[in-house]
């Protein structure tokens, strides 16, 4: 192996990929990120394009025809009051794919600021930061929401910002322990030995150095916040009716499956399945190419 | 166990071709390897990083990495075609006739499991069990020279030292007494006094044992040492082949010419003379080679060496892959060896430590890792620091750059005003006068960051540069430490080595430093470019009038570069002195056993001064003299009771040892120890 490594970089070798290319290369050979990445792309073609090719209103109510079976006319038959299945499945996925990713981001912004601060710090910072993270990790999410939503109300803003901030102490310590990794190479002490901020040496030295681990614990998380907003909206502290939410109908359907009427919940129900199972290929993906 | 007869070689590499499969092209790493390695014989493999030698090791026991193929020759092992062997018999023969003993023991042991289970697992594998297997592994210990091996037996492999491990490693390696041990840089990493222990050893067992040893090494001392013949790889390629003593005092091709010659001998210093180097890179793997793969680099090189592939010259007893392996020493230099001025004297000290100490608390126990240090540099002089690991070199380095706060009570003045223990506080004028060159470039340069920006937030931060004037000085510095534009572009993880270490060596001179702290600055680099760096250190010292601290484990090197030397052990200063002094002797004891485990290629046997164990922890240092443990010359209680003074024995070289000096002198006499 070392002679592979160590020969190579004589400095005329100027075709060799850059790392970013490579990743990119490998992302694009690994069959499991592609499979995911489809999903998604799927999913996220449906929410932008959804309303065009949605064969009904997916809000329409047409109460003669409620609780039909699926059929050649609703081929995931039709709700309570009548609305179409598959259109509603269809345009459904568009508050989720809004607010989890940017609840994704938020905690990644936030985990990530937190992770290079105590990671850099380290010492009372570090501890007294930390502390502060694991009591606010150990409340579930759903106590949050609702303290949140008593305190600001229901709308998808409180919705990204509660599980923004429950997975940002996630997000913060997978930063932290590559922080503190990083912290010990003599780039930082050298940096040190120019009398360069703390700010500096966090951000324009660590950061770009972090950036990995960052991406995939990304990526993962935002599995998690799907279902995060599923959850939520199922009971009632997220995404408000009329939206066709896929969380959202399943709450206010659930109740017709001991009538036999499965389809109003199980076609919801699957495309939650099919964006989690999605998302979290693609992460395995990007770990994958990542840690090659 | 019974074998049959011995075929006549112990290895058997017949137009060995080996390459590697990179982003879907098979590059070749080996090319028509041809060497044999008789009964009981030790053949030495050497040659710079990349050259090929850890493949011919892992292709004997066809253990190549998953991209790795055999693409043509032979592999006759005691008479066994390798190439043919089926899986399990492969396994057998890896298990019975052929070790290998790797280059990081601590790697090469399980780190959960205790020594013993992991030494009688060899034998259970060969059907001895139970008390029989115990006792095997006990002999097996008693072997490699352990002392108590019973209870090493019960130890995990981090509660022993590194020289204990690469013994336990060499005694796992031995269990089943193989006709072939395979040895690959055993002693690279290790500290020079471990490193002459672990080869004493293995120069005890040969005589003990029948096994034929493959000994690859970058270092030719260690080989020169512990060979009877060498081969020299170049490019994957038999360069020079022979009898050690042959080879290394009359070489026959340019490059093993080249390599001789970069290393600083007998003393060499830099004032004396620059080393010499070798231009230009190894050929990448794989790398179209039509004629002599040396010819780029060699200033011998003619047409005739560009298109027609060199064989190897047989010159009775010896080969030489040169068309003109008769002028091979003529080889001119690549580097004129014109002098750097010496260094102007008698000016005030622009670096002066007084009483410095540092203290760690440790579990609950004071760990004194430098105790009451006092020395000072004058401008243009370089203090050499040596001692083994753990002797608090690095740790004195970064108490004086300001990372590490020192105990209360030390003074570091900087031309004449003290410096803030903490590097927060000191000024942004005293942070650039003092800077370093770290041991690892790729810890030390941001891999996210272009050279460009590496050395200009440098110029920026440190000379207070921007714009046009950056741009000026960038393209100085550039040039002052040998690298070029197209440098500047890259990342450094495109750079090779050495070119790195330059980046690092002109980013700490962006400011113009008075002082740079070089910590071991060239123990990663091959010996060409470890020659290039001190050369390049040894010009910018004389040009710019900057003090160095060289710390370096390789006492040739610490010689080459030094003015004057330090010798620490457990934190504390030996011996002080001006170089000359501290080499020529008489030295501390520990110097002398420091000098003395320094493998030689210049080999006159000497007796060797042997430092048995390891060296003491700093936690619970022994009473009085720190070293009576271990010194060859303790004379009684008193250096079990006194801490002795380090007094001056002659003007500017001071001694810490309750022998006096002359008795020292003539004590040393009595063994004349070669400098390194």
């Amino acid at each position: 192996m070392s002679a592979v490594q160590t020969s190579s970089p004589t400095p005329d070798d100027t075709r060799q990929r850059g790392p970013l290319a490579e990743v990119l290369f490998s992302l694009l050979r690994s069959g499991t990120f592609l499979t995911g990445l489809v999903i998604v792309l799927f999913w996220v073609g449906c929410a932008i394009f959804g309303e065009h090719f949605a064969p009904y209103d997916p809000l329409a109510d047409d109460i003669i025809n409620a609780l039909a079976p699926p059929s050649a006319e609703h081929w995931f038959g039709t709700d309570q009051i009548g609305r179409d299945v598959f259109s509603r499945v269809i345009v459904g996925s568009r508050d989720i794919l809004t607010v989890a990713p940017l609840a994704t981001l938020l905690a990644t912004v936030a985990g990530t600021a937190l992770g290079l601060i105590t990671g850099y710090f380290r010492g009372i910072v570090d501890d007294v930061v930390s502390r502060i993270l694991e009591a606010f990790m150990a409340i579930p999410v759903v106590i949050v929401a609702l303290l949140a939503i008593v305190a600001l109300g229901t709308s998808k803003t409180t919705v990204i910002v509660v599980i923004g901030l429950s997975f940002a102490p996630i997000i913060a310590r997978t930063v932290r322990s590559a922080v503190l990794a990083e912290r010990e190479l003599d780039y930082v002490a050298a940096a040190q030995l120019r009398h360069e901020s703390a700010l500096h040496t966090m951000f324009v030295e660590i950061l770009p150095n972090v950036i990995p681990p960052i991406l995939v614990e990304t990526t993962v998380r935002l599995g998690y916040a799907i279902f995060a907003v599923a959850t939520l909206s199922f009971m009632g502290f997220g995404i408000q009716p009329p939206s066709p939410d896929w969380g959202l109908s399943i709450s206010s359907n659930y109740g017709m499956i001991g009538g036999g009427f499965w389809w109003t919940v199980l076609f919801d129900a699957l495309a939650i399945a099919s964006l989690v199972i999605g998302v979290n290929l693609a992460a395995d993906g990007v770990h994958g190419a990542l840690n090659d | 166990m019974t074998r049959p007869a011995k075929a006549e070689n112990a290895l058997e590499l017949t137009d060995l071709s080996v390459a590697y499969r990179v982003a879907g092209r098979n590059r070749a790493v080996l090319r028509n390897l041809s060497l044999n390695i008789g009964q009981g014989e030790a053949y030495g493999l050497v040659g710079e990083s990349g050259c090929g030698k850890s493949t011919v090791a892992l292709t004997v026991v066809r253990y190549l990495p998953r991209n790795g193929l055999i693409t043509g020759g032979a592999i006759s092992l005691d008479g066994q075609d390798v190439m043919k062997l089926d899986a399990e018999a492969l396994r057998r023969a890896r298990a019975e006739s052929v070790s290998m003993v790797y280059q990081d023991p601590g790697k090469a042991l399980n780190p959960s499991i205790r020594v013993g289970r992991q030494l009688t697992e060899i034998f259970e594998l060969g059907g001895i069990t139970g008390q029989a297997a115990q006792d095997r592994a006990i002999a097996m210990l008693n072997r490699v020279r352990i002392s108590d091996p019973t209870s090493v037996m019960q130890r995990y492999p981090h509660q022993l030292s590194g020289g204990m491990q690469q013994r336990v490693a060499i005694a796992m390696a031995l269990a089943n007494d193989p006709s072939m041990l395979i040895l690959d840089e055993p002693t690279t990493g290790l500290d020079a006094t471990v490193e002459a222990e672990v080869l004493d050893l293995i120069a005890q067992l040969r005589q003990e044992l029948s096994a034929s040893i493959l000994f690859i090494s970058h270092n030719l001392a260690v080989v020169s040492n512990m060979c009877d013949r060498v081969g020299v790889l170049y490019a994957g390629m038999l360069v020079e082949e022979g009898p050690t003593e042959v080879v290394f005092n009359d070489p026959r091709h340019p490059y093993t010419v080249a390599l001789l010659r970069c290393l600083p001998r007998g003393g060499q210093r830099k004032d004396q003379g620059r080393l010499d180097t070798i231009p230009g890179f190894l050929p990448g793997i794989g790398a179209a080679i039509t004629g002599c793969a040396f010819a780029d680099r060699c200033a011998l090189a003619d047409d005739r060496c560009r298109t027609e592939l060199p064989p190897l010259y047989d010159l009775g007893g010896r080969l030489s892959r040169c068309h003109y392996h008769e002028k091979a020493q003529a080889l001119p230099r690549a580097t004129p060896s014109n002098v750097a001025p010496a260094p102007k004297a008698a000016a005030a000290p622009v670096l002066r430590v007084a009483g410095l100490n540092k203290t760690y608390a440790s579990h609950g126990h004071a760990l004194r890792a430098v105790k009451d240090v006092s020395l000072d540099l004058r401008p243009g002089e370089t203090l050499g620091l040596v001692g083994e690991s753990g002797s608090g070199k690095t740790t004195f380095a970064r108490l004086l750059l300001g990372l590490v706060p020192p105990d209360e009570g030390g003074t570091i003045e900087l031309e004449g005003k003290a410096l803030a223990p903490r590097l927060a506080n000191r000024s942004d004028d005293q942070i650039k006068a003092m800077q370093i060159v770290f041991q690892n470039p790729d810890s030390a340069l941001n891999r996210s960051h272009s050279i460009r920006h590496l050395i200009s937030r440098a110029l920026k931060r440190l000379a207070g540069l921007s714009g046009k004037a950056l741009e000026a000085r960038l393209n100085d510095l550039v040039r002052s430490v040998r690298l070029t534009d197209r440098h500047l572009a890259v990342k450094p993880r495109q750079l090779s080595g050495g070119l790195k270490q330059r980046v690092a060596i002109a980013r700490a001179f962006a400011g113009d430093p008075r002082i740079v702290v070089c910590d071991e600055p060239t123990s990663a680099l091959d010996v060409s470019v470890q020659a290039a760096i001190l050369n390049l250190l040894a010009d910018l010292q004389s040009k710019e009038d900057v003090s160095y601290i060289f710390i370096s484990h390789d006492l040739a090197v610490v010689r080459y570069l030094s003015d004057k030397i330090a010798v620490l052990y457990l934190g504390r200063i030996m011996e002080l002195g001006p170089s000359e002094d501290v080499f020529a002797g008489p030295h501390h004891p520990y110097t002398e056993a420091l000098l003395s485990a320094v493998p030689k290629l210049d080999q006159t046997e000497t007796a060797r001064i042997r430092l048995d164990g390891e060296i003491p922890s700093a936690t619970n240092p022994p009473s009085g003299c720190v070293f009576h443990t271990r010194c060859p010359r303790k004379i009684g209680a008193i250096c079990e009771q006194q801490e002795p003074p380090l007094s001056e024995a002659q003007p500017g070289h001071s001694i810490r040892c309750h022998i006096p000096y002359g008795e020292l002198a003539r004590l040393q006499k009595a063994v004349v120890t070669e400098p390194a």
